[in-house]
């Protein structure tokens, strides 16, 4: 069997096959094997504070009601009439006690229990009395510090197993305010014209920083002259699982903690105290990797968390091998004074939205190697080694990238494998 | 000084044309020191900046450094330029006080690079004011009329 991808440690290379950006077989599978059976990021339990509150939401393919009922319990449910199959949530978002379906008026409660059907004389007494015409339920729902996941699989392990060595990183992030943190209105929804597995490696990428980023860069020295002597450093790791980070000292202010001179000098108390409230939870060493480093989190296969000059919460889903859906949010913690919570949705905007600086330059890159990927036939590898010559890789190397690879191939290998066996 | 429709009209197509031809810091030229870009989220024009992101933002500053990053090499997304067209319809004058005019109108704006084309449209919202007998900009705030950026990806153009 072929495989895609390919590691010789001795020779420190690694590269995966091409193919993999074009091809529609591997689409299906990635279906079938990734977005089916791996936990997937549904919202924040920030988004529905109160009994009744709902949000839209299209996950793995799927178009699914996020709802906390009235029980106070939240759920996921999929956004389909038991009867026909029409969606039975048509708003984006908003409070209900009940989800009704236009055709034909049948009524769920915000549970996803079916109250009502006009017409009953034409159905038995024990109608539904197996609970089968109820808003069928997300099996798999889980909650990690806020951040919930479903899984469509029948037999999951549990999200705590699943996230493993990534709830150190997420922990960094949930930690940063004693009040919580919170997912912000409109999340950005937007595409690229590229394969969906590109934004996984661009996102831990901080060796394309300076090159494709330079723009940006140059603005933000002349705000803040000190920037430009700051040398992105860090480390890159292989979280397992397919899960990866890259973790480096922020050469920007961050609103959480760390103060620049860009920034006026009052609010360098504000900062302070932000920052001496940290160090009184958590210690001065941890304190300071919440305030200073930044992280860029991928959860295998689709989550992104950019903990940078501002924190964005990133899905993204095929839907063709050269076109992929991106939803970003900004997350922020809860009791931010409104002075810093401004000064933390500019950075957002300036760098991550796509009408920044940077977001569209990225998207740019990742539409020429979609572009570049026309050569498959002749030019067939993707090389992802930098950094395998090294024992500790840096955040610029792509130790990161290769967890992805690894769990990815071996998620796509086992499927082929099973399937030449069938054959 | 009165302004008449036409002056206003003609002011609105001087700047689309500014904006087609990547005469970018002549664009930028057009506003007050205090002058404001804006794009609000979409669906939600009138969001406040403290619980939802918006698309743009800018301060006079940041729309001057808007306007020189396009025109740079290293702006990737817009290098080589991509072509463009925008239209403005139905203009309306909402308000006139003083020397100061609020001015709304409907947008088409093309963007076309690699052979595909994407079209933005929606409302744009300004404030003009007339000063030594010349009309500038003191806010411009466009509010895009999509479901999402899909399948843009991206506004990298000047809207």
């Amino acid at each position: 069997m072929e495989s895609y991808v390919r590691e010789d440690k001795e020779k420190c290379e690694f590269s995966v096959h091409r193919s993999v950006f074009t091809n529609e077989q591997i689409l299906e599978e990635e279906w079938k094997e990734i977005f089916s059976k791996c936990w997937l990021f549904i919202g924040h339990e920030s988004e529905l504070p109160k009994k009744g509150d709902f949000k839209r939401k299209k996950v793995g393919g799927r178009n699914l009601i996020f709802t906390r009922g009235n029980d106070e319990i939240i759920r996921a449910l999929y956004n389909s009439c038991p009867h026909r199959g029409a969606l039975v949530c048509r708003e984006d978002e908003g409070n209900t006690k009940v989800f009704r379906c236009f055709y034909h008026a049948w009524t769920f409660k915000n549970d996803g229990e079916l109250v009502g059907m006009p017409g009953k004389d034409g159905f038995p007494d024990a109608f539904n009395c197996d609970g089968s015409k109820n808003l069928t339920e997300v099996t798999h729902l889980e909650s990690y510090r806020g951040f919930m996941f479903v899984n469509f699989a029948e037999h999951a392990v549990s999200l705590e197993e699943y996230l493993g060595n990534a709830k150190e990183y997420i922990d960094l992030v949930a930690d940063q305010s004693e009040a919580g943190m919170e997912l912000l209105n409109d999340p950005q929804e937007y595409s690229v014209r590229a394969n969906w597995k590109l934004i996984s490696e661009n996102s831990v990428d901080l060796y394309h920083g300076m090159p494709t980023h330079k723009t940006y860069f140059d603005i933000k020295a002349k705000q803040d002259p000190g920037i430009t002597k700051v040398v992105l450093e860090g480390k890159g790791t292989d979280l397992g699982n397919g899960h990866a980070v890259i973790e480096y000292k922020a050469p920007w202010g961050r609103p959480v903690a760390h103060w620049t001179p860009a920034w006026a000098e009052d609010d360098r108390q504000e900062i302070d105290e932000i920052k001496n409230r940290l160090i009184d939870r958590f210690g001065e060493e941890r304190a300071e990797r919440i305030a200073s480093y930044n992280r860029n989190i991928l959860i295998f296969p689709n989550l992104i968390i950019n903990d940078i000059m501002a924190v964005t919460v990133r899905t993204y889903y095929p839907v063709r091998p050269d076109y992929m859906e991106v939803t970003g949010y900004a997350l922020a913690p809860k009791d931010e004074s409104k002075k810093f919570r401004l000064r933390r949705n500019d950075n957002f905007l300036e760098f991550l939205g796509p009408g920044g600086f940077a977001t569209p330059d990225d998207n740019e890159a990742l539409e020429l190697c979609q572009e570049g990927y026309l050569n498959n036939f002749e030019v067939e590898w993707n090389d992802i080694s930098k950094g395998m010559n090294r024992e500790q890789p840096h955040a610029t190397d792509e130790e990161q990238m290769r967890s992805f690879w690894r769990k990815w191939n071996d998620i796509i290998t086992k499927a082929k494998a099973k399937e030449e066996v069938k054959i | 000084m009165t302004v008449t429709h036409q002056e206003i009209v003609d002011f609105l197509y001087h700047e689309a044309e500014l904006l087609d031809e990547w005469k970018l810091e002549e664009w930028a030229a057009l506003f007050t020191d205090d002058g404001k870009y804006l794009i609000p989220p979409i669906g939600n024009p009138d969001a406040d900046p403290a619980q939802s992101i918006f698309y743009i933002d800018d301060n006079r500053a940041r729309l001057e450094e808007r306007a020189k990053r396009l025109l740079k090499k290293e702006a990737h997304v817009e290098y080589p330029h991509s072509t463009t067209l925008r239209n403005i319809h139905n203009v309306r004058v909402k308000n006139r006080e003083g020397n100061s005019i609020s001015v709304r109108c409907n947008f088409s704006a093309y963007r076309t690079k690699r052979e595909v084309l994407d079209c933005f449209v929606g409302v744009l919202d300004y404030k003009l004011l007339v000063t030594d007998n010349k009309i500038v900009i003191q806010e411009k705030k466009a509010t895009l009329k999509l479901d999402s950026l899909r399948p843009h990806g991206k506004i990298s153009l000047i809207l």
